[in-house]
């Protein structure tokens, strides 16, 4: 996607519309966080409710049902290690 | 059988006869239309073909109802409106209409104008032909709304049956309401009678609706002088409009098949651009504009113009007026002709775009140009128009000396002797040196 | 009807999560906060939503962190108008679609028509658009998502804001104890309108929400939805409580869950036992200056509210061990 200073008023969509649903996707919020979620497999149960808390989201399923964060999107808020049921998540800062 | 073969042989009677009254009508009356306006071709000059596929039939009626009817017969098919004086009528009638099942529509009573304006683009959004209309606080109302509803490229129409703003409450006729929303983005029309209500209110969806344009229209017609009036006009038909009119296509659309996200938020680095898209667009609806005259001309014989003129060749003094003030003016022309004063005048015809090249054209060698405005903007140059015509004609290597009168304000009634009386102390003052930058006429005090 | 809403809900445990449909229609990123419980509860409502609806957005955090030119986090056709007016939006896209389809140019049944705004696009500046859209019978789903304050702009109260809360113009200080009106009632006045389906939704019960949201869509007519929707930004908590803060608001009666079918009141979710609204207001930075005297009050005022909806419920009240003694004399305010 043309960056927006280099779009020309003649590239200006009908009305300002967004053709393209989902477009978003190419900001990688991933950028903001501080920290991230590491889950201890083996005390992993797959039930999959940190993926239903995730506010992006930013919670991808592994072919195994496991369950890992997104480094695209995840902004490290941490409620996925907080509700997780088992307890198997941690989070961890984020390295320079 | 035999009553209806005698039924038929009747009505063929009576049409031969309407049409026999419409020829003789359609002759231009010499002293009103001869010199100097742009010619109005008889049906009969026209393309026979056209004058067949044009059946039409002259009425007596409410400018309001025609209005309605001009409606009806654009098939609009999503109307959300709320009441206000003199607009009523319009609504009402087109009501009724839906309820009687004389027109195929959503109807929606919103609770207020400024719903109406969202309701209609949510219709407008969803791909209906989308009609409105309101007055005065109704359309200050839904301010906010109108900027929204041409940026996002609607092409919603709209009556707005001129009436002036409070404070104080007034109900009757000025142009302050439309003056306050000159930056909306929308196209916009003057009428000054019950025929170019009819015609322009049907012309409007051709407008707007046209993908080069796709923009919002605004008919404004005076409130109660014409709103309320009875005149004697020419309805086409149903056939004729369709034929003018096809249906609405969307270029954008909510849809689930395709979709879009409308009413992005714009950061400063494109929110230029995109004011730029729009002001482009509206330049450029002048010729799309004329266009659909040109074919109305073809199909009815009533050719209009951005800037219509009367009896202007010899004028040095020129009037300009907008709406109903026109046809006053008119007369008022042609008495002080009688008397030997050479005036002129100049109907604003096209608002928005403004017609500079047809204003500049017009104007000619002027040497004076009365603007007469039916609005107030307080605290500044006094009318809008007048402001607005000085700027274009500012860069004019020639231009008259243009004086601005403020009259008729909150459906002051203005007579013919107004305009004389104007003229003569204008052409006093350009003589002496203007006294103050402009008159507020017949104000007491 | 029974289909959805709370009996569907009930049929679910854990695992249940798995089982939910993956698609997502508001897409990663948005520019949401970390922690946004508004982004979740967005999240999941489209989900239940589904793609075959249209989405009419009131001005606010939603719109603004998944609009900004040229990127959208919506996969449903959505339209942004203005501040006050989505219900009147919603309106007039319901119109339109009944005329088109009325006309034969529609291909396949119309779309649902949705309505989405915060709290103060709805309880207030919005409050005229939906009351007329409602008494329309616009067909029609309106979701409000009450974060308890105009936290777009920079967390400044609205109607909705609870009781003693903190936000930049209802700041406490020594002659403010922070917010000084009862969060207005939004459930109540929908269902003053007499509307088929009414219901209040929180992402911490996500089943619940999405069954409740796939029965205002499936409700013929106008149908309410309110949504708390946890702020860490505007209440202060931490960026990962917003689930669990959620969740302690229904426990403590502060935000309990129920819809009203027709006029007739059921609770959806019932706690065990309900507990102290310190336990639900500790953790948030906006409710750090009360004191005793305002916390007894909305304590309070809480259960007598929760005790009033268990009525119409036809619950009985369990006990409340908790609540402060009766004091004679001034309430809060």
């Amino acid at each position: 996607m043309k960056p927006l200073e280099e779009t020309t008023w003649q590239e200006i969509e009908l009305g300002g519309l967004l053709r393209e649903p989902g477009s978003a996707r190419a900001y990688r919020t991933g950028d903001w966080r501080s920290q991230h979620p590491v889950w201890t497999k083996s005390r992993c149960i797959r039930c999959g409710v940190c993926w239903t808390v995730c506010p992006e989201p930013a919670i991808v399923e592994e072919p195994g049902g496991y369950f890992d964060m997104d480094p695209d999107y995840c902004k490290g808020c941490g409620t996925c290690a907080r509700e997780c049921v088992t307890g198997c998540i941690s989070m961890m800062p984020e390295e320079e | 059988m035999a009553k209806a073969k005698a039924e038929t042989k009747a009505e063929g009677k009576v049409d031969a006869k309407i049409e026999a009254k419409a020829k003789v009508e359609a002759k231009p009356e010499p002293k009103a239309e001869a010199k100097g306006e742009a010619k109005v071709e008889t049906i009969a000059k026209v393309d026979p073909v056209a004058k067949a596929y044009a059946p039409a039939h002259r009425v007596g009626m409410e400018v309001s109802i025609a209005v309605s009817h001009a409606v009806q017969l654009s098939r609009a098919e999503a109307i959300a409106a709320y009441p206000i004086t003199p607009q009523t009528h319009i609504v009402e009638h087109l009501s009724s209409m839906v309820a009687n099942g004389d027109l195929d529509a959503e109807f929606i009573n919103v609770e207020s104008e400024h719903s109406a304006m969202s309701a209609c683009i949510g219709m407008s959004a969803s791909g209906a032909r989308t009609y409105t209309a309101t007055s005065s606080q109704g359309l200050a109302l839904m301010h906010e709304i109108l900027f929204i509803a041409s940026a996002m490229r609607f092409p919603i129409v709209m009556t707005v049956a001129n009436r002036a703003l409070s404070g104080p409450l007034s109900i009757w006729n000025d142009h302050g309401d439309i003056m306050a929303a000159r930056d909306i983005g929308w196209i916009q029309i003057f009428v000054e009678n019950g025929q170019e209500a009819f015609d322009h209110s049907v012309m409007a969806f051709k407008i707007a609706e046209n993908p080069k344009v796709l923009l919002p229209t605004i008919i404004n017609m005076d409130g109660f002088i014409l709103s309320h009036v009875v005149e004697a006009l020419e309805m086409v038909g149903q056939k004729t409009v369709d034929n003018f009119l096809p249906a609405y296509v969307p270029r954008h659309q909510l849809d689930t098949k395709n979709p879009v996200t409308m009413g992005a938020f714009a950061m400063p680095e494109i929110y230029t651009e995109v004011k730029m898209k729009h002001q482009v667009t509206l330049t450029n609806a002048y010729e799309h504009i004329m266009a659909v005259w040109d074919e109305w001309a073809g199909l009815t014989g009533r050719r209009y113009q951005p800037v219509e003129r009367y009896r202007t060749e010899d004028a040095k003094v020129l009037l300009l007026t907008m709406g109903c003030l026109s046809e006053v003016a008119k007369i008022a022309v042609d008495e002080m002709r009688e008397a030997g004063v050479p005036v002129g005048l100049l109907k604003l015809r096209m608002w928005r775009p403004f017609p500079f090249q047809d204003l500049r054209e017009a104007v000619g060698d002027a040497e004076l140009l009365v603007v007469c405005d039916r609005a107030l903007s307080l605290g500044g140059p006094g009318g809008p128009v007048m402001s607005e015509v000085r700027s274009a004609l500012y860069a004019a290597a020639q231009r008259p000396q243009i004086l601005g009168y403020i009259i008729g304000l909150g459906g002051r009634d203005v007579a013919p002797e107004a305009f004389r009386e104007i003229v003569d102390q204008a052409q006093k003052e350009v003589a002496q040196g203007p006294s103050q930058e402009f008159h507020l006429y017949g104000v007491r005090g | 009807m029974d289909k959805f809403g709370f009996a569907e809900s009930q049929k679910y445990d854990t695992y249940a999560s798995r089982l939910m449909p993956r698609e997502e229609l508001f897409t990663p990123g948005h520019r949401a906060c970390q922690g946004c419980g508004e982004a979740l509860a967005v999240r999941w409502v489209t989900k239940a939503i589904g793609p075959d609806a249209i989405i009419a957005h009131a001005t606010g955090c939603m719109e603004i962190v998944s609009s900004g030119m040229p990127q959208t986090s919506w996969m449903n056709p959505w339209i942004h108008v203005a501040f006050e007016n989505t219900a009147a939006v919603a309106s007039g896209i319901d119109a339109g679609l009944r005329i088109l389809e009325r006309k034969g140019k529609l291909t396949g049944p119309p779309p649902k028509v949705v309505a989405m705004g915060g709290d103060g696009g709805t309880s207030d500046i919005g409050l005229q658009a939906l009351s007329g859209a409602l008494e329309r019978g616009t067909n029609f789903t309106y979701v409000c998502w009450d974060n308890e304050a105009y936290m777009n702009t920079g967390i400044q109260r609205s109607s909705s804001t609870p009781f003693g809360a903190m936000t930049t113009t209802s700041p406490p200080g020594k002659r403010s104890i922070g917010q000084s009106t009862w969060k207005k009632d939004m459930v109540a006045i929908a269902v003053a309108h007499n509307i088929p389906y009414v219901a209040t939704a929180s992402p911490s019960y996500i089943f619940d929400l999405y069954f409740k949201i796939r029965k205002a869509l499936e409700t013929p007519g106008p149908a309410y939805v309110h949504v708390l929707s946890v702020c860490p930004t505007g209440w202060r908590s931490p960026t990962d409580l917003s689930v669990r803060l959620g969740r302690l608001a229904v426990e403590t009666a502060v935000f309990p869950l129920f819809e009203v079918v027709e006029g007739k009141y059921h609770l959806t979710v019932q706690p065990h036992q309900i507990r102290p609204i310190r336990d639900y207001m500790k953790p948030q930075g906006r409710f750090r200056h009360l004191r005793e005297p305002e916390m007894n009050f909305i304590q309070k005022r809480v259960i007598d509210r929760y005790r009033d909806l268990l009525a119409k419920c036809n619950v009985p009240e369990p006990e409340f061990p908790f609540l402060p003694e009766e004091a004679p004399a001034e309430e809060g305010k």
